[in-house]
């Protein structure tokens, strides 16, 4: 038997996954001997689409796969025993190695086809909750406490504590909460484990439910990811059917049932109390805690709510016993995490590592370093809420303290790369301009402050700085800080005030010189045509807005600075440098 | 003049839209926290959300329309004036941010002709500025109804929109 995987997670289909599937699709139709299946994101979505092909035992990746490769891997290697060379990224007879990876939370994605739930259940899986229902609820949370999970939304609060109270608050009715509210702008783990191992995901949540006593459970999941959404129904459709989901579960007493509800769009919703405010059909605004979940959540109801990173690790830990988690990580932060590595980087896709390893080894020995032999200027660690990370300090050590050192944090796990070619204001900016949109309007602070410092930032960008700009920027990230009810305000400065930390030189040049260093700001550069146009009209044939550059020719082009979007398209065609940059 | 204004209002429902809407209120019947759904439910199925629809969901249960209009109001997701036939969903996240989506962005609106939020005249396309569509390895990224297209330049994405507009010449939908 030959099978054939195509890796058909979001960002595999959106390089073109799905017709390389219906290819092998055709070419291996009515052959007995082939067996074709879709599988999630194997990570490396820099080589996407990706097939892998396994011949008795021995494994073969191929990307990037296109139609015409996938004929050829077909005729080649499925037919003709030959592997295709050229487009091999990795072979093994038994796992791939993951340069420096380990791999935990993303045992199976890529690896299982997320609709069979016997390829789920033929790799250990569902075993932690068999395991876990053989003990008592008490014992369960030990192992979780034992093995020093914590939450993987972003806060690192250690999970096992979360379940303690929630199993201590004494009521008839407790709910169990999946947060796959995934709104960090650059991250992308929880949909790659939704999508690829959704069982993983369920699983977890029904070991908390039986550890904290609970028997209902909510995925709150973004209605941006279709595709997780379809897959999590079908694994619980399932899941129930082998009575892994329902009444008294595996012949125990302990029954539990899973409901998905779909967000709407609004990121302070990743907040606990926002969140629950949104299940319940509310406006998704947070609310003062104490009140905790674990005492009054959902309809009034203890809840707990974790991420579906930390759901889907509790399942191997339950499993594997608390030591095959902590024995990786450091003193403090144990086991793995995932992160999505984007931006100016050349691997970029989805890693998963010790927790503890510097920053450098996964920029550059697992991401492959910096796309187009560019220099390396900053990582963007923890989306809107957390910060930026200069070249010093890149041996820092991803863990929740040490990142937190520098001003940014571990988050949710989007590590986005910034090259030379990134412009340090604009990229707080950007930040300032998603959190003011996102604010949800309650705490005055966050609604108008950030509102302030966007407008400071937009005017610093537009060339209108004035010294005393930084000092209030300063003044209003501090106030913001210390006078939001959640940690959407209480974190929304810190782009602002790590880029302001690190890369000051970038704030001054926009302000005193109204420059923008990096050339990112479109109101600080201009592009002109020079005496040295011959008027051969590659530019105008190049730009995208029509009536930006004018001329007939063999006669000297303008450009219309009116009309201008300042793409650059013309300054990088001009093969006679008659287009300046200034 | 009043009954050219009634003929003209094109909010006004149907009672066939009006059974349509009161079966998705149905469906959800007894199930708690319902509001978001049935809007998500009633938008899919109208493509935008009408005044008049909201005050039906509004008595069906039992909360004031200010509430409905509240809630929906909140959320990103919802719309509340009809759509085109393709929605082109542009990535602003961080990865397509520092990718370039903002020149791409400014290339898109310039050759439709509309801003962020609204509708060709033909109807053919609306442009949503959305967060971050989870694919940020191929940034920047645009997603045209239920298709993701990845790595896109200038002149990539004018060649996708032209094959839409093409297809829509022909009398067909991709």
């Amino acid at each position: 038997m030959i099978r054939i995987k195509v890796g058909t997670a979001t960002c595999g289909n959106a390089a073109g996954a799905q017709k390389v599937f219906d290819k092998f699709k055709e070419l291996s139709l009515n052959d007995k001997d082939i067996s074709l299946e879709e599988t999630g994101c194997i990570g490396m979505c820099y080589v996407e689409p990706i097939a892998e092909v396994a011949v008795s035992g021995e494994k073969y990746l191929y990307g990037p796969v296109d139609e015409k490769v996938a004929e050829l891997i077909f005729q080649d290697h499925v037919k003709g025993g030959k592997p295709v060379e050229k487009y091999i990224l990795s072979s093994t007879s038994n796992e791939y190695k993951f340069n420096k990876q380990k791999r935990i939370v993303l045992r199976n994605t890529g690896v299982i086809d997320p609709e069979k739930i016997d390829d789920y259940l033929a790799r250990d899986g569902y075993n932690g909750l068999k395991k876990a229902l053989a003990k008592k609820p008490e014992e369960v949370i030990q192992i979780v406490l034992d093995s020093g999970l914590r939450g993987r939304g972003g806060a690192g609060f250690p999970t096992g504590m979360k379940w303690k109270f929630a199993n201590s608050s004494k009521n008839d009715k407790k709910y169990v909460i999946c947060n796959a509210d995934e709104g960090d702008p650059g991250a992308f783990m929880d949909r790659s484990v939704l999508e690829g191992d959704p069982h993983s995901v369920l699983e977890g949540m029904l070991i908390c439910g039986y550890a904290i006593g609970a028997n209902e459970g909510y995925v709150y999941c973004r209605a941006e990811y279709p595709l997780a959404i379809k897959r999590l129904i079908d694994a619980i459709k399932q899941a129930k059917e082998r009575n892994l989901i329902g009444d008294n579960i595996l012949g125990s007493n302990f029954s539990f049932d899973i409901h998905i509800k779909e967000g709407a769009g609004a990121f302070v919703c990743g907040e606990e109390t926002a969140l629950m405010a949104s299940v319940e059909g509310k406006r998704g605004m947070p609310r003062l805690r104490p009140p905790f979940p674990a005492v009054s959540g959902l309809w009034t109801k203890p809840t707990n709510i974790n991420n579906v990173e930390t759901f889907a690790c509790v399942g191997y830990i339950l499993s594997n016993g608390a030591e095959s988690f902590n024995k990786y990580g450091t003193e403090k932060s144990k086991g793995t995490k995932v992160f999505a590595l984007a931006g100016k980087i050349n691997n970029g896709g989805l890693v998963e590592v010790e927790m503890g390893i510097p920053l450098r080894e996964v920029i550059y020995d697992i991401g492959g370093g910096i796309k187009d032999g560019k220099k390396f200027k900053a990582v963007q660690m923890g989306g809107p809420s957390g910060g930026c990370i200069p070249e010093h300090l890149l041996d820092t050590k991803v863990d929740y303290e040490s990142l937190m050192a520098t001003g940014a944090i571990v988050g949710s796990g989007g590590m986005v790369v910034l090259d030379e070619d990134s412009c340090m204001v604009d990229v707080a900016r950007y930040f300032l301009n998603f959190t003011q949109n996102e604010s949800c309007g309650k705490c005055a602070f966050c609604r108008i402050g950030t509102k302030r410092m966007l407008e400071i930032l937009n005017k610093i960008c537009d060339g209108k700085g004035e010294e005393s700009d930084i000092a209030d920027l300063m003044d209003l990230a501090a106030k913001i800080k210390n006078s939001s009810l959640c940690a959407l305000g209480q974190t929304a400065p810190n782009p602002v005030l790590t880029t302001l930390k690190y890369f000051e030189d970038e704030y001054v040049a926009h302000i005193k010189d109204k420059k923008c260093p990096a050339g990112v700001c479109t109101a600080l550069i201009n592009f002109t045509i020079n005496d040295k146009c011959i008027g051969c009209q590659l530019c105008k044939k190049v730009c995208p807005v029509a009536a930006a550059i004018s001329g007939s020719a063999k006669v000297k082009h303008q450009i219309d600075q009116d009309v201008c979007i300042k793409c650059g398209a013309c300054y990088k065609a001009c093969k006679i440098s008659a287009i300046d940059k200034k | 003049m009043i009954i050219l204004i009634n003929l003209l209002n094109m909010d006004k429902i149907m009672d066939n839209d009006k059974n349509k809407i009161k079966s998705i209120i149905d469906e959800y019947s007894g199930s708690k926290g319902a509001l978001i759904p049935i809007l998500q439910k009633t938008q899919a199925t109208f493509g935008y959300l009408s005044e008049e629809s909201m005050t039906i969901i509004a008595e069906a249960l039992n909360i004031s329309s200010s509430d409905v209009y509240g809630v929906a109001t909140f959320f990103a997701q919802f719309r509340f004036t009809p759509v085109g036939k393709y929605v082109i969903r542009v990535c602003h996240g961080t990865a397509c941010h520092v990718g370039g989506v903002k020149i791409l962005d400014a290339m898109l609106k310039s050759k439709i002709g509309i801003k962020n939020g609204e509708t060709t005249k033909d109807g053919l396309f609306t442009i949503q500025e959305v967060a971050c569509l989870g694919c940020c390895s191929l940034a920047p990224v645009v997603m045209i109804n239920d298709t993701t297209y990845g790595k896109l330049t200038n002149e990539k994405l004018g060649k996708i929109i032209d094959t839409y507009v093409q297809a829509e010449k022909e009398g067909k939908t991709l």
